[in-house]
């Protein structure tokens, strides 16, 4: 996984709050057997009219925001469905760190396994970058996880969350799997130990059962 | 010894490896997997040279796009069909049992796992599905994960966590006539809001949901992830554990008299802290409907759309402009004047026997009114599709003009041909009414199966108390 340390770009601001991952991948870019080129269908019912004709009223759409590599959004962010695709999306159009006070648990989570930042930032830390990214189109960011800090080039600087074992995966872009395979005699011990109620995982006479 | 919650119980049972300040790796009895989330994740495996470690713990099913008409044809979507052609290979490759959409025990994932008593009190539970929390009406921690979790489960049967705070729910009283488990939780989800329970665990108490047959308390649970909480959980109790006894993988005899010893303690100890309690009384719950674009933009049958001006909070007054706009719907309209287009009875939260029973008897000897486009019944499961048969379920529902399908995700999801046309409204028994769910434009309405069946005998939504509702669970 690509690693994230710092990263400045142009800020996109999006104003909506509990935006759900349907909206950001829906359901009929689902039954892609890879990870890649979801970039180009995010958002994508918002995004385009009929016959892919880029919406000219959406944001992404909008010519001075093209190359944004910094989502701006509203709390909540994120929420409904589990789809990896999701994120996979954001990442593959150029979003590198998203700004809000808040995310849905699965996406939180899904972000860290995909080299993107979701910052946590206060209330009204977020409106006042909202107020700051409105009034000027071409407003960027800088953000610096080692320090857990954006900063814009008026000398405006907000500090975010992020808990230590996440900020740790994102600055090595560790693989987790890798790490946790590591572990692997602790996992035989596990099994071993709890051999005892294997009724519970091995049920009697359902060999054959499909 | 501290007093624990069922779930802090749940967590200490399944701790393989942990180290102050970092999350800790958590072991997974029973990892649930489906064509839609898993394809990404076994290339991945693949890629690295890693194996499955443990696919007797691993089921699979085709669920999200199988067709529900006639599965002797051919598939014509071709994407869905490289999917099921995946999941085929991954899963002979990798040993995993598959229930492939002709197994007569194919059904969605969050049905069959319960139906077929894979999923036990006290176990982890994952799935690539956000409605993984079904399963927590077992007593089980069941959650859902991504791909790359998906992955990581194959590889290792473990997965990374960090605790979670917990939520406590209760609701309180006697659930009236005609107020279903749906009801309950998207009252409670309206309470909450849909990220009120963000970063908790949620566990279930109170008169109103012990007194819920465990149909009623996994609809409960799978709804959780509507009001943010990752996982529901009710507490096992006799209910719980009659359900799942004589079920094919549930162990028998004296193993299962053992095994409901250990399922006893699976309760929330006397003094346990909540980080959050949430109480409601069951008494003043009406049969519910959502007139907005998220499940928690719910109010009772006898309200009105809102107006947005009521809202304090400027960013819910443009959420609810914007709904209202997108829902084709006026401030101030009474809830039970708003005509329907179709109606869907099924999916992971509403298509078990007691919902289809339920909308059965109210639909008995009645039609579906004129205006009512289609009116689909998607058994959960082969299995619960038989069982409806055998008592006669089908014919009462066809009789009443209702369409009797195989069993899939079908239009809660709109993955496979059952779709929801532009700016149709729908009655819908589903989980989710964000924009483009059913259908690119179309406009779901949130509902339990009998409000649902009573939408379409009556043409637009109806208070349900006013039909004859004594067989409603």
């Amino acid at each position: 996984m690509k690693p994230f340390i710092t990263h400045t770009g142009l800020v996109l601001p999006f104003d909506r709050v509990n935006v759900d991952t349907d909206q950001m991948v829906p359901k009929q870019f689902l039954k892609a057997l890879t990870r890649e080129g979801f970039g180009r269908i995010l958002f994508y019912d918002w995004r385009y009219l009929a016959g892919e004709k880029p919406n000219p009223e959406f944001i992404l759409n909008f010519p001075e925001y093209k190359g944004a590599s910094i989502l701006l959004t509203r709390a909540n962010f994120g929420c409904g469905s589990s789809r990896e695709h999701a994120p996979w999306a954001i990442g593959d159009y150029g979003f590198r760190a998203i700004l809000a006070p808040s995310y849905a648990d699965i996406f939180y989570n899904n972000c860290f396994k995909n080299g993107i930042l979701p910052a946590i930032l206060k209330d009204s830390d977020i409106d006042e970058l909202f107020k700051r990214a409105e009034a000027d189109r071409s407003y960027t960011l800088a953000v610096d996880l080692p320090n857990q800090a954006i900063t814009d080039n008026q000398g405006l600087t907000f500090t975010f969350e992020i808990a230590p074992s996440r900020k740790e995966v994102l600055l090595k872009g560790l693989d987790d799997i890798g790490t946790s395979l590591q572990h692997v005699g602790a996992i035989d011990a596990y099994e071993r130990a709890h051999a005892a109620t294997a009724t519970m995982y091995a049920p009697v006479d359902v060999k054959n059962y499909t | 010894m501290t007093a624990k919650t069922l779930y802090e119980k749940i967590w200490d049972n399944h701790v393989v490896y942990e180290e102050p300040g970092k999350p800790s790796l958590l072991y997974i009895d029973r990892h649930l997997i489906h064509e839609g989330t898993s394809p990404q994740a076994f290339s991945g495996l693949r890629a690295e040279g890693r194996k499955v470690r443990r696919p007797d713990l691993t089921f699979a099913v085709m669920d999200h796009s199988v067709p529900t008409k006639d599965r002797t044809l051919p598939i014509i979507d071709q994407d869905a069909k490289a999917q099921f052609d995946a999941l085929e290979k991954n899963c002979k490759e990798s040993g995993v049992r598959l229930f492939d959409m002709n197994s007569k025990n194919q059904g969605i994932v969050h049905i069959i796992g319960p139906e077929l008593g894979i999923t036990q009190p006290g176990q982890t539970i994952v799935c690539g599905d956000s409605h993984t929390s079904t399963h927590g009406a077992f007593g089980t921690l069941a959650f859902g994960i991504g791909t790359s979790e998906v992955e990581h489960v194959l590889a290792t049967q473990c997965l990374v966590q960090g605790e979670s705070k917990t939520l406590h729910i209760l609701v309180h009283g006697k659930r009236p006539r005609g107020v279903t488990a749906k009801d309950i939780i998207l009252a409670i989800i309206g309470k909450i809001g849909i990220g009120g329970g963000t970063g908790h665990v949620a566990e279930y108490g109170g008169q109103a949901i012990r007194e819920l047959s465990m149909d009623g308390r996994m609809t409960v649970c799978n709804m959780t992830i509507e009001g943010g909480a990752r996982a529901g959980m009710v507490a096992p109790d006799e209910t719980t554990f009659a359900y799942l006894e004589g079920r094919p993988f549930v162990p028998r005899g004296k193993e299962f008299q053992e095994a409901v010893e250990r399922w006893e303690l699976l309760t929330t100890d006397d003094g346990a802290k909540f980080d959050m309690t949430v109480e409601l009384q069951a008494e003043n719950i009406a049969p519910q409907v959502t007139w907005g674009t998220n499940p928690g933009m719910v109010t009772g049958v006898t309200d009105r759309v809102p107006d947005p001006g009521s809202f304090q909070n400027p960013d819910d007054q443009k959420a609810t402009e914007r709904a209202l706009h997108y829902m084709g719907l006026k401030a101030g309209t009474p809830i039970v004047d708003i005509p329907v287009d179709r109606v869907f009875i099924g999916s992971c939260t509403n298509s078990r026997l007691d919902d289809l029973r339920a909308a059965a008897h109210l639909v008995a000897g009645k039609h579906v009114a004129k205006n009512i486009k289609q009116a689909l019944i998607v058994p959960g499961s082969r299995g619960i599709k038989a069982a409806a048969e055998k008592e006669g379920l089908d014919k009462i529902f066809s009789e009443a003009g209702f369409e009797w399908r195989d069993a899939g995700c079908s239009m809660c999801i709109g993955m496979n041909a059952d779709v929801l046309p532009p700016h149709e409204r729908s009655a819908s028994t589903s989980n989710r009414n964000f924009e483009g769910r059913q259908g690119r434009d179309s406009r779901t309405h949130l509902v339990s199966p009998v409000m649902a069946a009573a939408a379409a005998i009556a043409g637009h939504f109806v208070d349900v108390r006013e039909f004859d509702v004594t067989h409603v669970e």
